[in-house]
């Protein structure tokens, strides 16, 4: 083991993780938000709509990351989308992660029970603010453990962007391996940052599960 | 305004897929009475009560709510959401499964109709769903979440959700089936208050007490078809149909001990 090299590759390894993190972010943030949409125009859309939105998800899912990208960033250009790498690693983890999380909104909207959406048709709530007040709060606690678990997985999935240049934590690792050939030490700094990153999210999903379902749990 | 009922049911047909449920029901609720529906277990009497206020759409006939149609804005033709969420405001409906908003207090689960539905300031709701539970005999569990309560404080919570609506008509799909008994009495007690006050009641029960006693009229269903509408005594101490019979006998065997 030679740690000195991390003198000189320490601050670009930081930065990488700045931007790993930055991308994870931004990724999860936006395929939740595009897959909470796709989940509730298949629930309340039109019937083609819906079935297109299948489609999409059947494709999307059915398909390794890694290829979505190269045809996003190689492939987009040659229809006249032409996006900078780290705009591109954006978009493509915003289309990846998007069918899982509208699965999981999916599940969380079934898991609310039927009676609780009749009692507000019954006193003739509009259907807008049912699934403001009931359908959105009570199918997000039930999806939240799920959703916390795909987040997670979706950190990982951030290194395929080394592949089109991000300069993310991968890439700066790759290039300071080959560089020093020091492959293991860089590896090893990797899996720690990950690791780090991971448990912190769990944590921190953990404490929303309970501090959102406190009032949920049966004390009589 | 008087009038000669307060719902009219007229020649109702319900089908789930080839399964008739309804059998072409005539029914006339009067305004001010309770309404019992008695009998077996899928029988259609709980399909028909959700009919009143279209939570399940009937396939034909009318039901009229104060000469209203509902659901229809004639023969065939559903009525807009808006028309039908304006109906609906006018109706209460408590369930058997309670069915109270779980990621609300006591109080926001009655004041949140009157806020989205009835447009009213957060503060007046407020003040309004407090007198509500007052009235159910819940003042001092406004604040609880309804994992913090019994099932029949749950059940009274949704009753005064409902009253707080200041309905025209109150429907109870079996509002007392999921208590445990000693439960079933705090749940009854609310509902006789309201029907000594005049509320026009259509109550799904298994309870023959509560319908000897509190109903003006009860029907009895079974198979999809309304066997007999009469006075409840008619119905329950002098039956006239053998299916009338044969369940209540089967009733007081369950009951006897």
């Amino acid at each position: 083991m030679e740690w000195s090299v991390f003198q000189q590759y320490g601050p670009m390894l930081l930065r990488g993780f700045g931007v790993t993190i930055f991308c994870w972010l931004m990724g999860t943030v936006l395929a939740m938000g595009l897959g909470l949409i796709i989940a509730l125009m298949q629930r309340y859309g039109p019937r083609p709509l819906r079935w297109l939105l299948q489609v999409y998800i059947e494709v999307i899912r059915g398909t390794p990351f890694l290829v979505q990208l190269f045809v996003l960033y190689y492939g987009g250009p040659l229809v006249g989308l032409r996006l900078d790498a780290l705009p591109a690693g954006l978009l493509g983890l915003t289309i990846y992660g998007s069918p899982y999380f509208a699965e999981i909104f999916r599940s969380g909207f079934n898991a609310v029970p039927v009676g609780q959406l009749e009692a507000a048709r019954a006193i003739g709530m509009s259907e807008t603010n049912i699934i403001r007040r009931i359908l959105l709060p009570l199918g997000l606690v039930s999806a939240l453990p799920a959703l916390v678990n795909f987040s997670i997985i979706l950190t990982k999935e951030t290194v395929i962007l080394s592949i089109i240049t991000v300069p993310e934590l991968m890439y700066q690792v790759s290039r300071m391996s080959t560089e020093t050939f020091r492959y293991l030490e860089a590896n090893l700094v990797l899996a720690l940052f990950f690791w780090g990153l991971v448990e912190t999210i769990s944590r921190v999903g953990r404490r929303l599960e309970a501090r959102i379902t406190r009032h949920l749990i049966e004390r009589v | 305004m008087d009038q000669a009922s307060a719902v009219d049911i007229r020649k109702v047909n319900k089908f789930y897929g080839p399964f008739q449920a309804l059998k072409n029901i005539d029914l006339t609720i009067p305004p001010g009475k309770v309404t019992c529906l008695i009998g077996p277990s899928g029988s259609g009497k709980s399909t028909l009560l959700r009919c009143i206020n279209f939570l399940e759409e009937y396939d034909s006939g009318e039901i009229r709510i104060d000469g209203q149609l509902i659901g229809y804005d004639a023969p065939g033709k559903k009525s807009s959401g808006r028309k039908l969420r304006e109906m609906r405001r006018g109706i209460g409906m408590v369930f058997q499964q309670f069915n109270l908003w779980p990621h609300m207090t006591a109080q926001e689960n009655v004041a949140e109709g009157l806020i989205r539905v009835r447009g009213l300031p957060k503060a007046d709701a407020s003040a309004r769903a407090a007198d509500a539970l007052r009235k159910v005999g819940l003042g001092d569990k406004m604040a609880n979440h309804p994992a913090r309560l019994s099932g029949g404080q749950q059940q009274r919570v949704a009753i005064a959700r409902a009253i707080a609506m200041e309905p025209r008509l109150m429907l109870f799909d079996e509002p007392t089936s999921a208590l445990d008994p000693e439960l079933v009495g705090e749940v009854l007690t609310v509902m006789k208050t309201l029907a000594g006050e005049g509320m026009t009641m259509v109550v799904v029960t298994h309870e023959m007490g509560f319908a000897a006693h509190v109903a003006d009229q009860v029907a009895f269903m079974e198979a999809g078809e309304l066997v007999a509408v009469d006075a409840p005594d008619r119905i329950l101490h002098q039956p006239q149909d053998l299916r009338i019979q044969s369940f209540l006998r089967t009733y007081h065997e369950r009951n006897a001990f």
